[in-house]
């Protein structure tokens, strides 16, 4: 690494890599071998969800973990800053 | 015994067609016999970078479709007694390809005493992929550190897992191995590319090999010779350990650190 890489600001873009990618496998891991239903249930959590909040897709996590003999479903929505809820209902009606 | 081995990727030009061809050349000079099968059917490639282009007379869908015997069919390698290319055909359509037609050339193959079958599997994640992976034993997936690659194999590890004959008869699993190739320490060292250890985190395999990015495999492929025979060739010492690893023996990872630097270049970024 050079002198000038010392001041620089953004990570460098290998970690943002390594990030993105831990994020995506573990997310297609938790749905592969699982009910084929996810991907559409998450398709259509997403559209009830915006009728109340505008969330991006990816505010939607959803994982399925096997423990002994059981599944279970686990789901998290990250809701934007107040000043990005803006109006689901009103879009969803058109 | 016969090993079966799949060269596999998901991801197209990653480099499995170099990796199977030097890997199958690498077990043939420590004296295995190899068969070493092209499943790209429409896309042959392999008999180029083995260099038997010419020789090809018929091929691995004359074979199954009863056009020719197997013996016909196997090209045996001008410079390794115990290797054999079976060319993939230029023309028919992928359909030719069936998993009765590959169990029964696979059959034929352990009959003779082959040691290895080398499986280079075509892109994808559709029928021609899925049937070089089927009967494998063992599968080295070929990565490149960069982020599509690794999700696609990332995929592939998936089908290794459900759509292999082993998983469907929990015949135990198919062993598998990352060989990480187009490997740059420099840009590593900047922090411009994934590491080994990045990917190897992600996909949570053992690494089998760590090829460095040359121009000797370029040059390899003009001259129809498999890049593991360049002796002189960082790309063919780091396959020969490959190869190494894969009949069992342990050695350190070469070719992964940065070549040291002198004083300027550290200090104003090389
Ligand atoms: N270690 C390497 N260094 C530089 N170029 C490479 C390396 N490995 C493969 N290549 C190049 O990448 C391209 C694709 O390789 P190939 O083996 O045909 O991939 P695949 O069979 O996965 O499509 C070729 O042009 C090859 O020369
Ligand atoms: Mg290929």
């Amino acid at each position: 690494m050079g002198l000038l890489a010392l001041f620089r600001r953004t990570p460098p873009s290998a970690s943002v890599a390594k990030e993105r990618l831990r994020i995506i496998v573990a997310q297609e891991r938790s749905a592969r071998g699982g009910p084929d239903y996810l991907p559409l249930l998450r398709r259509e959590l997403l559209e009830v969800i915006r009728k109340y909040v505008n969330v991006d897709p990816d505010a939607i996590q959803i994982n399925l973990d096997r423990e002994e003999g059981q599944e279970v479903l686990e789901f998290s929505v990250a809701l934007p800053e107040k000043a990005a809820r803006q109006p689901g209902r009103k879009s969803s009606r058109q | 015994m016969t090993e079966i081995i799949v060269v596999t990727s998901g991801k197209g030009g990653v480099g499995k067609t170099t990796t199977s061809a030097s890997i199958a050349c690498g077990l043939a000079q420590r004296g295995k016999r190899v068969a070493v099968i092209d499943f790209d059917i429409g896309l042959r490639n392999l008999d180029l970078i083995m260099g038997c282009e010419r020789r090809v007379v018929y091929d691995f869908v004359n074979v199954i479709q009863g056009d020719c015997t197997l013996k016909q069919a196997l090209i045996k390698d001008k410079r390794q007694e115990t290797l054999f290319v079976l060319a993939a055909s230029q023309t028919r359509d992928k359909d030719a390809l069936t998993p009765e037609g590959v169990r029964r050339v696979l059959d034929e193959l352990i009959a003779d005493g082959f040691d290895f079958i080398v499986c280079d599997s075509p892109a994808g994640i559709e029928k021609g992929a899925h049937l070089a992976m089927y009967y494998a034993d063992r599968a080295i997936v070929v990565v490149n550190p960069e982020v599509s690659s690794v999700r696609d194999s990332d995929r592939i590890l998936g089908l290794l897992a459900s759509k292999t004959h082993r998983a469907e008869q929990g015949n135990g699993d198919v062993q598998e191995h990352l060989l990480l190739t187009r490997y740059s320490p420099q840009r590593v060292g900047k922090g411009e590319m994934l590491s080994v250890e990045d990917v190897k985190e992600i996909l949570g395999l053992d690494v089998v090999g760590v090829i460095p990015e040359s121009v000797d495999v370029l040059s390899a492929s003009n001259a129809g010779t498999p890049v593991i025979l360049n002796e002189d060739s960082t790309v063919a010492q780091a396959y020969e350990d490959a190869v190494a690893r894969l009949l069992g023996e342990t050695l350190p990872l070469r070719f992964v650190e940065e070549p040291k630097k002198g004083f300027f270049a550290r200090v104003f970024g090389g």
